[in-house]
């Protein structure tokens, strides 16, 4: 099911490149604030288009209630941050979108989610189309222990795409997407695992673009790196979402409000508040919500 | 008062930990030294023994002119059969059982089989070769039921050091494919395989060692030992080129012409069985090298 998003916030374009504050001064069906001018691309004014549906969805590790019937339509080309304390179900619920959790044992899932009205759960959905179109980076950059190179094209290869000014074409394309490209043009068959932490985390994501997703999950993917790593993902993160649609799960607040459109928080398994991200942070309506973004727990 | 005690008790903690260090120096000197002691024996019986004739020459009624040919090229050739068949299938079920086979009581099943059957005596095997390949297929006494039975011998330890080579990728390179698309195979072949193979052919080379000095389940089967021929060549002048003859011939392996040499009154013999057996320790000795450097070229390459 293709819908135009929730009542509530569907009418607010939010987005662009503002921090929250300023985000909270854009009210809803007044179209983008002027000074994200600054920024030269064209904002998208109209509502925001659902990409992925999440209804109702359970989720069980064995016996363990993970996930408590979440309900959630990620916007289109826009970041969605989910956030909450450790196993709150943020993971978990990510790693449902690309079908990861498949690859652990003994879990569970009900309800539905849909890519572009598409049930990805369903029998006829292939796993591998799906994956493809929904790349993901992890919380611990795993680049393959072979050249920089051989990382980015991965993707094409198992496809069977072997041209090699095809790949190289797509190799810079990606690089350059992921902002590495000005490091590592000299070193391309150099092993990846050579690289600093920030630069193989940009890797992963420059070797998840290769394959042209449509969504891109990120797993607390700067929870290991340096503030200036941070930093540059999360420039990388405010550029991709023009082309991506970006969900990203963070433990850390501040990265949730400078990089994400809308927040998700959840709590023991239940989402708790899913809003325009100023909002959640500035006037958050469940007290747990509150309580968590002002450090009274979690 | 109390700091007092505390001060002895540290001073007996220290205490222990010097008589525990010179306990291990021992233990690690008792093994060292009888390694050593051995090569030496070996060395001052055989070494005189070690010429270019003894490796070209086949047995003789005389122990100066008797030579480890057919057994040098019996072994090579055994090692050969056994190696081609017990890698793919050893590696081949260690991925299975790892990477894809659900994780049931079948399956909990057969991995305890298949650590206990890695713990039967050889001869059994032995026993079980001379009933089906020797009785049943009727292979013959021969190179092809040897290397089979060899195999069979080492199949459960190529498959242990598989799954372990296999378990030590870490699962978020499976992960990194997968999110990427790939299938599992692709993920098997392209990432899980290569990374573990420094793994693999270490476990491989050392479960060959362990086949390398077989005599028991050879004698069983009908080894000879006393063969003053060669096998038919497997390369041919003629098409096409490549025969199969010598896989159905009579074979010996170099542990049981050494235990015939030994098994004779004359002392002369006996120089000939330590020569034979640092041939077959300098044999194990390079295998084990072997390892040791694949070990290092692959994962020198491999970090995460």
């Amino acid at each position: 099911m293709v819908t135009n998003g929730i009542a509530g916030w569907n009418t607010d374009s939010g987005g662009g490149m503002m921090n929250a504050s300023e985000n909270t001064l854009t009210q809803p069906g007044k179209g983008p604030a002027v000074e994200k001018l600054k920024h030269d691309f064209p904002i998208d004014t109209v509502a925001d288009k659902s990409i992925i549906s999440i209804e109702d969805v359970n989720f069980y590790y064995g016996a363990a209630h993970a996930l408590k019937s979440i309900n959630v339509e990620i916007p289109e080309k826009k970041a969605t941050a989910f956030i909450g304390p450790s196993g709150c179900g943020k993971t978990t619920l990510l790693r449902c979108l690309n079908r990861m959790n498949d690859l652990i044992l003994n879990t569970r899932i009900t309800g539905k989610i849909s890519l572009d009205g598409n049930d990805i759960y369903d029998s006829s959905t292939d796993v591998i189309n799906l994956r493809r179109r929904v790349g993901m980076i992890f919380q611990k950059w795993n680049p393959f222990p072979k050249s920089i190179y051989e990382n980015i094209v991965y993707g094409l290869r198992i496809v069977g795409i072997n041209n090699r000014s095809f790949l190289d074409e797509v190799a810079e394309k990606s690089l350059r997407r992921a902002a590495l490209w000005d490091e590592v043009k000299d070193n391309l068959n150099k092993s990846a695992t050579d690289l600093s932490g920030g630069q193989q985390q940009r890797l992963c994501i420059a070797r998840a673009l290769a394959v042209e997703p449509e969504v891109l999950l990120m797993d607390e993917p700067c929870s290991a790196l340096d503030p200036i790593s941070t930093a540059k993902v999360e420039e990388l993160i405010h550029e991709l979402k023009d082309s991506f649609t970006i969900v990203i799960v963070t433990h850390n607040m501040q990265q949730a409000a400078r990089c994400a459109d809308r927040t998700a928080f959840f709590y023991l398994g239940e989402l708790i508040e899913f809003g325009e991200t100023g909002t959640l942070f500035t006037t958050p309506q469940k007290r747990q919500t509150e309580d968590y973004i002002t450090g009274r727990f979690g | 008062m109390v700091t007092r005690e505390i001060q002895a008790k540290v001073a007996a903690n220290k205490r222990f930990d010097g008589i525990f260090a010179v306990i291990g120096l021992v233990a690690t000197f008792v093994g060292m030294i009888t390694l050593a002691a051995l090569i030496f024996d070996l060395l001052t019986d055989g070494g005189g023994r070690l010429t270019y004739t003894f490796f070209t020459a086949f047995p003789s009624r005389f122990a100066a002119q008797a030579g480890i040919l057919s057994a040098w090229i019996g072994t090579c050739l055994i090692m050969f059969v056994t190696a081609v068949t017990a890698v793919p299938m050893g590696v081949a079920a260690g991925v299975y059982l790892e990477e894809y086979a659900r994780k049931n009581w079948v399956t909990a099943l057969i991995e305890i089989n298949i650590a206990n059957l890695a713990g039967v005596p050889s001869i059994v095997y032995g026993l079980m070769a001379l009933g089906l390949f020797v009785y049943q297929l009727k292979l013959g006494q021969s190179i092809l039921t040897a290397g089979l039975t060899l195999a069979l011998l080492i199949l459960p330890i190529v498959i242990v050091a598989t799954r372990e080579a296999i378990r030590a990728v870490p699962s978020t390179m499976r992960e990194a494919a997968y999110a990427l698309g790939a299938t599992k195979w692709q993920t098997t072949r392209d990432h899980v395989l290569p990374y573990s193979m420094g793994g693999i052919l270490t476990g491989v080379i050392i479960a060959l060692s362990r086949a390398i000095g077989e005599t028991a389940p050879l004698i069983t089967i009908g080894a000879l030992t006393f063969i003053a021929f060669l096998p038919d060549s497997p390369i041919k002048a003629e098409f096409p080129f490549i025969s199969f003859e010598w896989l159905m011939s009579p074979f010996t392996v170099m542990p049981i012409q050494m235990f015939n040499w030994v098994s004779r009154p004359q002392q002369e013999f006996h120089l000939n069985a330590a020569a034979t057996g640092l041939v077959l320790m300098v044999m194990t000795l390079l295998m084990n090298g072997v390892a040791i450097y694949f070990r290092y070229r692959f994962r020198k390459w491999i970090k995460w």
